[in-house]
C-alpha cells in the first residue's frame, strides 16, 4: 500500500542520507521524496511516498524513522485530510500546426507555458500526482521531449488537525 | 627565497618573557571531555590523523591499551563495556584504522553495546579529495551506528562528545562514531558563549517509564495465566535488573528462560530457570515457549535464532513485551501488551501492582518432568576422547560458576552457553547478533581490565582464535591474567556440523588439519601453554591453570565430529528439535 509520510528533521548535514539509508537498509521502497526547510531554517521537512506491504511493516517504518536521533517527528498522513501537490515540467513537441490544439488540451489543467521554441513548448503543471499523470498521458501522443517531476509534497489541512496518535504504544 | 616584511619582523622578534597560558586545542579538549565522563581506559591504535590526539593523551592519566589490531581494540572495548556497564572508548586513525573497527561497530550495534569510537580523519580542507588515508567512515558506519558525527568546527567538539556518550549509554545502548578531522584536533579551541555541558537532543528522548495502563493489563494477564513464561534478554542486564527479575519470577512462580545474550540475568541453577532457549536451547525451555499461555519478554528482541520459524512460535501465548526500544516491539512477534520501558522500571511497576498470584504449580511440575526426561546430554567415553562439553563443565567446576566467561563464535560458544551456569550477572560476554569470529579473546582482555580481580576465562575455537590472536602480546605486557582455553576440534566446527547435517557430510573448507603449535605460540608471547588430550589430563591441567594468577593458554584437543544438540534446524519451529535424547 502506498503511504505518504512526513518526517521533520534537524537540518544537519547528512540527515537526508541517514533517512534514505535507513529506508534502504530496512528494504523499504521509496517512490518519491521531497525535502526543504520549514519556517525555522534549522528544521527541515521531508515528504516520502513509500510502498509498504502491510500494517506491521508500516509500523516498523514509522518506529525506525522515529528512532533516528535527528528525527523530531514522523507522521503517516495518508489517511488524513491533506493537500498533496507535485510539480512537473513537460517539454512537448508542438509545431505551429498543432500548437493551438495542445493549448486547448492544457488549458483545463491550468498549466503555465514557461518556455516556447520553434517546435517545442515547455509547460509547468502542479496538482496531485493523478492530475499530473493525466496531463502527461494527454500530451504523450504529441511527443514528449523532456519531463521532470518533483515528487509529492503534502500538508495536513488546518480544519482537520485532530491529533491521531502516531504510535499506538507510546 | 624572499620573505615578506612581517616574516622578517617575526624572525627578529624577542622571545616572549612570560609564557602565555597554553591555549587548548581540539585534542586537549577531547581528552578533558573524556575525563569529565570518567573515562579510565581507552583502547586504540595510533596513526597520522590521530597523532595530535595521541600527543594530548601522552600527558594524561587516562590509560591507553595498545591493541595489535584495531579490531582487537574494539572487541576489547566491547568486553570492557559489557562487564563494567560503562561506555567502551576506542580510538583509531583515519582510513584503514577506521575501516578496521567496522566489524566491532557492527557487532556492538547488533548487541546494543555502548561504545564511543573516535576515528581520525583527514583535514577538513581535503575531505572529499581521496587524500592519503581518507575513508568516508561516516558513510560507511551510518547503518551500523546508533548515531555518528563528524566534527566540522572545533567549538562543537565538547558538545558532540557529550552527546556521543549520552546517546551510547542511554535508552537502548549502542555504538556512536565521532570522526575527528586532523585539523580539528590541532585547532585552537574557543568555546562559544552558549556552550553548556547539558545535552539537548529534542529528537532523542528514550522512554524509560512504563505506561501505567499497560502495566495494569500485564499484571492482570499474569494473575490469570496458568502457564506463564518469562523470556529474559540482555535488556535485563543493561537495566541492572537481575535482582528484580528473580524477585518477580519467584513472587509469581513463573519459570524463566534466557536468550543467548540474557544468560546470567538469573542464576544458572535457580529452580525456576529452564536454561537457554532457541536454536541450541534446552528441550524444556523451547517446549515451554511452544506451550505457554503467556509469554513475558523482558528485554529481548525475538531474534530469529531464538524464535525459529515465526509461523510456529509460541502458538498459544499472549505476549507481553517489555523493551526500551519501541521499534523492537511487534517487529517479529505480534504483541498484545507492549510496554516501552527500561526493564528495571517495568519490573518495579509490575511488582508494585501486587496482583494476586495465578496458580502455576501444575505448569512448573510439567516442566520439571521435561527437565528430568530431556536434560542436555553428551556421550563421553575414554575411546571417544576428550569432549568439549566436558571441558566446559570442568571450567565451571573449577571456577565455581563465578568466572567471567567470554566466547568466540561457533560450537564452543553454544557449549559454553549450555554448560556454564553463571552465579551472577554481567559475567557472560559473547557475540550474539553479528556472530563475530575473533571477538572472544580480545573481549576477554577488556573484561579483565574492567574486573581486575575476576577470573576471566576465554573459551574460543581454534579457528576464531586465529582471527585475533595477535592480542596475546597484551597479556604479559599489561599483566592481564586471562585464561585462554581453545576447544580445538581442528575444524570450523559449526560449519562442519551444518555440512554434516544439511550438506551430505561434504566438509568443504571446514576441516583444518594444519594449525600452529598453540603451546609454542604461547611461548613466543612469553606465556604458559599446555596441550590437553584426555579427560584425565584436563582435570589436572585445567584445575591448575584456573587456579593460577598468570595468563595461560590451553589447547584442548577435543573430538572433532561432536555436534551441538539439541538443535532447531533453520526454518523449523522450536518444537521440531532434533537430538533431544541420546541416540
Ligand atoms: C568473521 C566470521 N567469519 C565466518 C563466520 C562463520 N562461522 C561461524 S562459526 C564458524 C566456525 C568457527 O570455528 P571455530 O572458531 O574453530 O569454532 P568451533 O565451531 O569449531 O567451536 C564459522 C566459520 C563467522 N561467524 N564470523
Ligand atoms: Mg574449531
Amino acid at each position: 500500500m502506498k503511504r505518504i509520510i512526513t518526517v521533520t528533521v534537524i537540518n544537519q548535514s547528512g540527515v537526508l542520507n541517514r533517512v534514505t539509508g535507513l529506508l534502504m537498509k530496512r528494504q523499504f521502497n521509496i517512490e518519491s521524496i521531497t525535502v526543504g526547510h520549514t519556517e525555522q531554517p534549522q528544521i527541515s521537512k521531508m515528504t516520502f511516498v513509500v510502498n509498504v506491504e502491510d500494517e506491521q511493516k508500516l509500523e516498523q517504518l514509522l518506529k525506525q524513522l522515529q528512532k533516528q536521533v535527528d528525527v523530531l517527528k514522523v507522521n503517516d498522513i495518508t489517511e488524513k485530510s491533506i493537500v498533496v501537490r507535485e510539480l512537473a515540467l513537460v517539454k512537448v513537441v508542438a509545431p505551429p500546426a498543432v500548437r493551438s490544439e495542445i493549448n486547448s488540451i492544457v488549458e483545463p489543467f491550468r498549466a503555465a507555458t514557461i518556455d516556447t521554441g520553434k517546435n517545442v513548448v515547455t509547460f509547468q503543471v502542479t496538482g496531485n500526482p493523478e492530475k499530473i499523470d493525466a496531463f502527461i498521458d494527454l500530451l504523450k501522443p504529441y511527443g514528449i521531449k523532456d519531463l521532470t517531476r518533483t515528487g509529492v509534497t503534502a500538508f495536513v489541512r488546518e480544519t482537520q488537525k485532530v491529533h491521531t496518535p502516531q504510535l499506538s504504544i507510546l | 627565497m624572499k620573505m615578506t616584511v612581517e616574516e622578517t619582523a617575526q624572525m627578529y622578534e624577542e622571545p616572549a618573557t612570560t609564557e602565555a597560558p597554553k591555549q587548548l586545542d581540539g585534542a586537549d579538549v577531547l581528552i578533558e571531555t573524556l575525563k569529565k565522563h570518567q573515562v579510565e581506559i581507552v583502547f586504540g591504535y595510533p596513526g597520522g590523523a590521530v597523532l595530535p590526539i595521541y600527543d594530548a593523551l601522552h600527558k594524561n592519566p587516562i590509560r591507553h591499551i595498545l591493541a595489535r589490531h584495531e579490531q582487537g581494540a574494539i572487541h576489547a572495548a566491547e568486553g570492557y563495556a559489557r562487564v563494567s556497564g560503562k561506555v567502551g572508548v576506542v580510538i583509531a586513525t583515519s582510513g584503514p584504522g577506521a575501516t578496521n573497527v567496522v566489524t566491532g561497530i557492527a557487532d556492538a550495534m547488533m548487541d546494543s553495546i555502548p561504545l564511543v569510537v573516535f576515528t581520525g580523519q583527514v583535514a577538513t580542507t581535503v575531505i572529499g579529495t581521496d587524500a592519503f588515508q581518507e575513508a568516508d567512515i561516516i558513510g560507511i558506519t551510518q547503518p551500523i551506528t546508533k548515531h555518528n558525527y563528524q566534527v566540522k568546527d572545533v567549538a562543537d567538539l565538547p558538545r558532540i562528545v557529550n552527546e556521543a556518550f549520552h546517546i551510547a549509554s542511554t535508552g537502548r545502548p549502542g555504538p556512536v562514531v565521532v570522526d575527528i578531522p586532523k585539523n580539528m584536533a590541532t585547532s585552537i579551541f574557543v568555546t562559544s558563549e552558549d556552550a553548556t555541558d547539558e545535552v539537548n537532543l529534542p529528537g532523542y528522548q528514550p522512554t524509560t517509564t512504563p505506561n501505567f495502563l499497560q502495566i495494569q493489563k500485564a499484571a492482570q494477564a499474569i494473575s490469570t495465566a496458568k502457564q506463564p513464561l518469562i523470556l529474559a534478554g540482555a535488556g535485563v542486564l543493561f537495566a541492572k535488573a537481575s535482582d528484580l527479575l528473580e524477585e518477580f519470577a519467584e513472587k509469581y512462580q513463573i519459570p524463566v528462560t534466557n536468550t543467548l545474550l540474557g544468560l546470567g540475568s538469573i542464576e544458572g541453577d535457580h529452580p525456576l530457570f529452564l536454561g537457554m532457549a532457541g536454536m541450541h536451547g534446552t528441550y524444556t525451555a523451547n517446549m515451554a515457549i511452544q506451550t505457554c499461555d503467556l509469554l513475558i519478554n523482558v528485554g529481548a528482541r525475538f531474534d530469529d535464532r531464538l524464535t525459529g520459524n515465526l509461523n510456529y512460535f509460541a502458538p498459544n501465548a499472549k505476549v507481553i513485551h517489555i523493551d526500551i526500544d519501541p521499534a523492537e516491539i511487534g517487529k517479529n512477534v505480534p504483541t498484545e501488551i507492549p510496554i516501552v520501558a527500561d526493564a528495571k522500571e517495568a519490573l518495579q511497576a509490575l511488582l508494585g501492582q501486587n496482583a494476586p498470584n495465578g496458580n502455576t504449580a501444575a505448569w512448573l511440575e510439567s516442566l520439571k518432568v521435561n527437565q528430568a526426561e530431556y536434560p542436555l546430554h553428551y556421550q563421553a567415553s575414554e575411546e571417544r576422547g576428550l569432549l568439549p562439553q566436558q571441558v566446559v563443565e570442568l571450567i565451571h567446576e573449577y571456577t565455581n560458576g563465578d568466572a567471567v566467561v567470554t566466547t568466540d563464535v561457533g560450537q564452543h560458544q553454544m557449549w559454553a552457553a549450555q554448560y556454564y551456569k553463571f552465579n551472577s550477572p554481567h559475567n557472560w560476554v559473547t557475540s550474539g547478533g553479528l556472530g563475530t569470529m575473533g571477538f572472544g579473546f580480545p573481549a576477554a582482555i577488556g573484561a579483565q581490565l574492567a574486573k581486575p580481580d575476576a577470573k576471566v576465562v576465554s573459551i574460543v575455537g581454534d579457528a576464531g582464535f586465529q582471527m585475533t590472536l595477535q592480542e596475546l602480546s597484551l597479556l604479559q605486557e599489561m599483566r592481564i591474567p586471562v585464561k585462554v582455553i581453545i576447544l580445538n576440534n581442528q575444524a570450523l566446527g559449526m560449519v562442519r556440523q551444518w555440512q554434516e547435517t544439511f550438506h551430505g557430510e561434504r566438509y568443504s573448507q571446514s576441516l583444518i588439519p594444519v594449525q600452529p603449535d598453540f603451546v609454542k605460540l604461547a611461548a613466543a608471547y612469553d606465556l604458559k601453554g599446555y596441550k590437553i588430550e584426555t579427560y584425565e589430563d584436563a582435570k589436572v591441567q585445567l584445575k591448575e591453570a584456573l587456579a593460577s594468577d598468570e595468563p595461560v593458554l590451553i589447547d584442548c584437543r577435543v573430538v572433532q565430529k561432536e555436534s551441538v544438540f539439541p538443535m532447531v534446524a533453520p526454518g523449523r519451529g522450536l518444537h521440531e528439535m532434533i537430538g533431544v535424547k541420546p541416540e
